[in-house]
């Protein structure tokens, strides 16, 4: 019942997670943060399992970190995509595995912005655009739709904006609040859409 | 809905005259629900084996990885590339290991024999039987549809180009009448001498 929606542009990516938690048929909060940085460039949007969720995130971003400071060296976009996916894969076939799904979007200087979409089996795929949870059955239609690649910031602001007014107007569950990330060659950062 | 068809796919591997190809569909869906039209399930081991692998994206994805490093450990050891002989029963091996837990996988081989030069294609189930034909094999989630469309075309003896005609066909016409799998097609045909990788766009709808 979380949404997360992202989309790369001529040189970003935009993520966009609702702030919504809650459970059975009680909303506890409107101002939860369902993403991680990972690092300076790289940012990890999460939905799936309360409490599975914040650990395994939490995790990932620790190692990644602690990798960073080891070998004085930024994990890329791709190579952390692959290390989040290798430790899902694994957790997957143990007694009790994470049921998280999560897009990574990052910023590369030599690949430029990247999206990649990953679900709780461990599936690793590098898309444009894409999205996790129920809102998706609308949103990936109107992002098929309007999406073009190579789209500025202002156009890719205003196909989030579109996107997220579906998931209000369309989807049962209400989710008043979403938290947009802008990813690009100045590194992660809130903006207000 | 099964495991296996839970991300959809089609392949088939073909055996020509001194060549062999495998077509794999590129899409990659969830439940249904379309991610990519640029998955990649077909992978080169070296200039004399390809693999694809039909069934769950994540144990695609998890024993490619394996067997990438079996091979090239392989290669280290023996100093030569692995056979597709020798590919095809380290796969089994490496999927009958995983007996009562299995893989969600059915991986087709096919490849040249780097001794004889002769084409080499076989497929195997989830916990590794390997059933090797003269002909062709076919996976995924249109399996009755590809056998059909193998059936009728076809022949022995085709060379690169036929086989290619042929085995695109085969593929794009299999997986047109099948919900799970299709959205372009990858073949790649494989000749002692060198490999031809073509893309193919088919109706997306």
């Amino acid at each position: 019942m979380e949404t997360l929606i992202s989309l790369t542009g001529k040189d970003y990516v935009l993520t966009a997670s609702d702030m919504t938690a809650a459970r059975s048929i009680l909303v506890f909060k409107v101002n939860e943060d369902k993403t991680r940085d990972l690092s300076p460039h790289i940012t990890m949007a999460f939905c799936g399992e309360s409490g599975d969720t914040v650990q395994f995130a939490e995790f990932i971003q620790k190692n990644i970190r602690l990798y960073a400071i080891r070998n004085n060296f930024e994990l890329s976009p791709k190579a952390a995509a692959n290390y989040v996916r290798t430790q899902l894969a694994e957790s997957l076939r143990s007694r009790s595995p994470y049921a998280v799904n999560v897009l990574i979007a990052g910023f590369d200087e030599h690949e430029g912005p990247e999206l990649y979409w990953l679900d709780y089996l461990g599936t690793l795929c590098k898309i444009p655009f894409g999205a996790h949870g129920f809102a998706s059955n609308f949103v990936l239609s109107t992002l098929d739709n309007a999406y073009l690649p190579d789209m500025d910031l202002e156009q890719g602001i205003a196909l989030l904006k579109s996107a997220i007014k579906v998931v209000q107007q369309r989807m049962l569950i209400s989710q008043p609040n979403f938290q947009i990330k802008l990813v690009n060659k100045d590194g992660v950062s809130v903006i207000d859409i | 809905m099964s495991i296996m068809s839970y991300n959809g796919s089609a392949m088939l591997a073909m055996v020509g005259r001194d060549c062999v190809a495998i077509a794999s569909d590129t899409q990659l869906s969830a439940n249904g629900q379309m991610i990519s039209t640029d998955f990649q399930r077909v992978h080169m081991v070296n200039n004399n084996v390809m693999i694809g692998m039909s069934g769950l994206a994540t144990d695609v994805q998890t024993l490619w990885a394996d067997f990438r490093a079996r091979t090239k450990m392989y290669k280290l050891r023996e100093e030569r590339d692995i056979s597709p002989r020798a590919f095809a029963h380290m796969v089994s091996s490496a999927l009958y290991q995983r007996r009562f837990g299995p893989y969600f996988i059915e991986p087709v081989i096919a490849g040249i024999d780097p001794d004889t030069k002769k084409p080499y294609v076989c497929s195997t189930d989830i916990i590794g039987c390997i059933e090797k034909s003269p002909n062709f094999v076919v996976a995924g989630t249109c399996t009755e549809n590809l056998y059909g469309m193998c059936e009728t075309l076809f022949r022995p003896d085709m060379d690169a180009d036929d086989l290619f005609e042929t085995v695109a066909q085969a593929l794009v016409n299999a997986f047109d009448r099948d919900a799970y799998s299709g959205q372009g097609a990858i073949v790649h045909i494989l000749t002692p001498t060198e490999l031809i990788t073509r893309t193919i766009k088919t109706r997306t709808d």
